[in-house]
């Protein structure tokens, strides 16, 4: 089992009381400030309803909280003993829905427990980013600087990676790729490493292209030019950007947006909610939403910054990393910069499992703030 | 411990380079925002209210066409459809099976009713069944409460009250074609029909008026979801015609199953009063659409009924065209109106004989016994010493030779030949014998129905040179028309002529004379040839025209001005393959004529 060095009384296991009152209210604050535009907008997607999506919301996102208060309240060391364990849990997840899918009804995102539907990808977001901290805490600069020190993560990357790519769920598989490809840019791999797969990337595009399923490459060629197929695939493009530039500078307003109400924006209530959001509150409202979502980004850095240990100090970048890209790869892809992968708006988008990955994503860096002068050893 | 700090610098600088790499792309999602919502907003505002605003037009009724009393003789009609709405009824085919037993629906309009419900979204309408009458409007709505979903729509389409009468002149309204001019977004309405021909044709632009729109809001799926504006169009202008129904009835009624055309002018206005080419179509079939088997029966009957023949059909005047030459004459003094010619039955050019119709001859006669009894050899003698360049020059100036231009489509312009004309044409100069045969208005000489009017008008008015026309003329134009410079005193001995074809005992016209009040009526006579008679005919004596097939019979003419002593109208009656002039034209222009001038002794309102 593993030992901990406690060096100083700071390492004392805090009590629940302390941990509470070391909590970041108002990174909570801000959270739920998110959470309260993504309700406002469902409620005005369903034409000014609380049903079906805005009352399920603020449901859910009432357990998100419970969850990540609860993983706020959980000691550092916790996290990085379990990391593996955890890791390889999910794998075994992951690999259950591979199989499953395959014997059942094609592409099978996800397991039902009966009371949710567990979807092992979104854990594996979290799982991957614990099992890499972990992984780069104990090991030497010397070892991350090597060539042989960095062919175990990235095996640990790849593997869930590829399996989430053939569920198939592209937008996963690359979120995975690149919050792990942060982690590996933060801890110290050189540069011309990642020159080298980013080479050998472009070089087996091809090759890879071969292996996507016709509707990922369509959606690669519509992003490329969305008047290809104005009427299918490009239409959600083309009708996306028309509903953002017609918001203008103030929006329409509220429950005002003629392209989502009037059905023109497919996907208004999921991954084009950013869209609807853009047409009824302008640019000042998608704005604002940025700087929410930027202001959350910057206070997971300070805690990160703060936090004494290694550890604590890649779980808090790794998960804001994570999250960093669910809104950027949102917003790029509703503004029309990068193709339509099927990646939510954390926090505004309608779905449940999303909420609970980030929100427990969100409880991580709270612990590791609770747990900022916390020194952990190096195994 | 000195690598492990290293390895927390480095940590440290590499996760604030990460963190400004992430700030970068927030600024560049902030900036591509700014992009789509602030430079490039107008654009995509302009794109959403495209996909937003549907813009329906507003067909405006078309303009009523009158007669000059203010009948209508081309109308709007409500026309009333069912229709049915998807969504409104629980049942479709229960919905169709209740329709059918109140109006039985062919197997056609069934299939094609389900695929219009099969291709279009539920709350789209779909058309039933088209014109329904009153009464079975009122049987739909009394049994409404069977027929969910079912609606009834009303709409204008164009009605002719006097059908086939006026066909000719109105022409009729009919679906856009190919190869209309687009100037008006109104012809891209489904269903938008235009004037195809006639005064619906001509007055297109007048008739139809401006569209109006309606902008509405719709959904994704089409769906309506509010009016957001509504323009009111412009309804068409109403046009009033010169025609007078009630004579315009009698003319057509007057031809029966005979073929051919009859005008009726104001002399000294030159308004067409009447106006008739027979046989006729029916233009409110034509504005619902023909059958391929309706149309083939109309275009190749040989009696062409869809041809006015008022405008369109060129006949050999005969001898309606003895007054221009005896006009020509007596004004270039190549006769007086006391010299005389000897007709003997024949008389010879070189050793080819020229036949007067009356074999045995009408001795020596004057222009004005000339005229009256239509001898034949007087003209060739007078168009041997006139020549035809003189009588071509008179025929032009009473409207021969040339359209009249009333506007309508396909009017010829007959033919009116000279000299010149032959030489250009064939290459050949002009053959003594081709004068003769030009003085009883046989040979080239092409006319229309029309110019034959004009041209009788102009003799009746003593020279002024009217111009027909279907405007209903305003009070004191008359005066504005230009007179020709004429001898009076020759026009009216032509003139004398023509009352004695009808007044004298003899006359070719005789028979069709009256006396209404005093009025008379003055004309001439007309039959042409179809078809040569043969040398062999003449000698084994002529085949009676009876015995002959229709399309062999001689064309029949009379122009006629009444009354005699003050003449107010003026009428060319055409039969085609009527056998003689004095029997079956005449008697037509006659009914007329008098008619016009009973009407007028009445001048009781029109209804």
């Amino acid at each position: 089992m593993y030992k901990f060095y406690e060096t100083s009384f700071k390492n004392q296991t805090l009590s629940i009381r302390e941990k509470f009152q070391n909590l970041s209210f108002s990174y909570i604050f801000i959270i739920c400030i998110l959470a309260a535009v993504g309700i406002t907008m469902l409620y005005s997607a369903a034409n000014g309803s609380w049903q079906p999506w805005a009352l399920n919301q603020l449901m859910r996102f009432g357990l998100g909280l419970g969850v990540m208060l609860f993983l706020a309240m959980v000691d550092i060391r916790i996290f990085m003993r379990y990391a593996y364990v955890f890791y390889f849990f999910v794998l075994i997840l992951l690999i259950i829905v591979e199989v499953t899918g395959h014997i059942g009804m094609g592409a099978q995102r996800w397991i039902n427990l009966g009371f949710i539907k567990l979807q092992p990808s979104e854990l594996m977001k979290i799982a991957l980013v614990l099992a890499l901290a972990r992984y780069f805490h104990s090991s030497s600069l010397q070892s991350i600087e090597s060539v042989r020190g960095i062919i175990v993560p990235a095996l640990m990357v790849l593997f869930p990676a590829f399996l989430v790519m053939t569920q198939p769920d592209l937008g996963t598989a690359l979120m995975l790729i690149f919050t792990a490809g942060a982690i590996f840019f933060a801890v110290g791999v050189q540069l011309w490493k990642f020159g080298v797969v980013i080479l050998s990337a472009i070089v087996c595009m091809p090759i890879a292209w071969h292996f996507l399923r016709d509707y990922q490459q369509n959606r690669v060629l519509t992003f490329l030019n969305p008047e290809r197929d104005p009427l299918g695939a490009g239409y959600h493009i083309i009708q996306s950007k028309i509903a953002l530039g017609s918001g203008g500078m103030f929006g329409k307003g509220f429950l005002k947006g003629t392209q989502s109400h009037l059905n023109f924006l497919p996907e208004k209530h999921t991954d084009f909610i950013f869209t609807m959001l853009s047409e009824e509150f302008g640019l000042i409202g998608a704005v604002f939403v940025v700087i929410v979502n930027f202001l959350i980004i910057a206070y997971s850095y300070s805690f990160a910054l703060k936090s004494s240990s290694y550890f604590g100090k890649l779980v808090a970048i790794g998960l804001a990393t994570n999250f960093f890209l669910y809104v950027f790869i949102n917003m790029a892809m509703v503004l029309g910069l990068i193709p339509v992968v099927g990646i939510p708006l954390p926090l505004i988008s309608y779905g449940g499992t999303v909420i609970l990955s980030v929100m427990a994503g969100f409880g991580i860096i709270l612990s590791v703030y609770i747990n900022r002068n916390m020194n952990i050893g190096k195994d | 411990m000195n690598r492990d700090n290293d390895k927390g610098k480095v940590l440290i600088k590499r996760s604030l380079i990460l963190g400004a790499g992430k700030f970068v792309l927030l600024i560049v999602i902030i900036a591509r925002l700014y992009y789509l919502q602030v430079f490039q907003a107008d654009k995509y505002k302009m794109l959403a209210d495209e996909n937003r605003i549907s813009t329906r037009l507003l067909v405006p009724p078309r303009g009523v066409i009158y007669d000059r009393h203010g009948v209508q003789l081309a109308t709007n009609r409500q026309n009333f459809q069912a229709l049915i709405v998807a969504e409104q009824t629980p049942d479709i085919g229960a919905t169709l099976e209740a329709f059918k037993k109140i109006m039985p629906l062919t197997e056609a309009e069934e299939e094609k009713i389900k695929k219009d419900l099969r291709k279009n979204r539920s709350f789209v309408p779909i058309k039933i069944k088209d014109n329904l009458t009153w009464e079975e409007v009122a049987k739909i709505q009394l049994n409404a409460p069977d027929l969910p979903g079912i609606i009834i729509d009303e709409g204008l389409t164009r009605y002719y009250p006097f059908g086939e009468k006026t066909a000719h002149i109105i022409g009729y309204v009919s679906s856009v074609s190919d190869t209309d001019v687009k100037d008006d977004p109104l012809l891209e309405v489904p269903g938008f029909k235009i004037g195809k021909a006639g005064i619906e044709k001509l007055f297109e632009k007048k008739l139809r008026g401006k569209g109006g729109n309606q902008k509405l809001e719709v959904n994704a799926y089409g769906r309506v979801m509010k009016e957001i504006e509504k323009v009111d169009g412009i309804p068409g202008e109403k046009v009033e015609l010169s025609i007078d129904s009630r004579l315009q009835t009698k003319a057509y009624d007057l031809f029966g199953d005979e073929s051919g055309a009859a005008i009726m002018l104001d002399v000294n206005t030159g308004e067409i009063l009447a106006f008739v080419s027979t046989p006729s179509y029916d233009p409110n079939q034509m504005a619902q659409g023909l059958s391929s088997k309706e149309w083939k029966a109309l275009s190749e009957n040989e009696r062409h009924p869809l041809i006015n023949k008022a405008l369109s059909g060129q006949y050999s005047p005969g001898s309606t065209f003895k007054m221009i030459v005896a006009l020509a004459a007596l004004e270039s003094g190549v006769i007086s109106p006391q010299s005389r010619s000897f007709c003997a039955g024949k008389m010879f050019l070189g050793n080819h004989a020229f036949h007067c119709w009356k074999n045995v001859g009408h001795g020596y006669i004057n222009v004005v016994e000339a005229l009256q009894h239509s001898c034949d050899i007087f003209f060739y003698e007078t168009a041997q010493k006139l020549g035809i360049n003189k009588i071509a020059e008179m025929s032009r100036a009473f409207g021969l030779g040339s359209k009249v231009g009333v506007g309508l489509e396909n009017e010829k312009p007959g033919l009116i030949p000279d000299t010149e004309w032959k030489l250009r044409r064939f290459g050949e100069p002009w053959q003594q014998g081709e004068n003769l045969i030009s003085g009883i208005g046989q040979g080239y000489i092409l006319t229309t129905p029309i110019q034959l009017a004009t041209m009788t008008a102009r003799i009746a008015n003593g020279g002024y040179e009217v111009h027909p026309t279907f405007r209903k003329a305003d009070p004191g134009e008359a005066s504005e028309i230009k007179k020709m410079k004429l001898n009076p005193v020759n026009i009216e001995l032509v003139k004398q002529g023509m009352f004695n074809v009808v007044n004298i005992p003899g006359g070719t016209a005789y028979w069709s004379h009256f006396d209404f009040n005093g009025q008379k009526m003055a004309g001439k006579t007309g039959t042409t040839q179809v078809r040569r008679i043969t040398m062999k005919e003449r000698q084994s004596g002529i085949v009676k025209q009876e015995d002959l097939p229709w399309k062999y019979r001689n064309h029949a003419l009379f122009v006629g001005y009444a009354p005699h002593d003050n003449p107010k109208y003026a009428v060319a009656v055409l039969v085609e393959h009527g056998r003689g002039g004095s029997t079956v034209a005449a008697p037509i222009g006659s009914k007329l004529l008098l008619e016009a001038l009973k009407l007028d002794a009445t001048s009781q309102p029109v209804e």
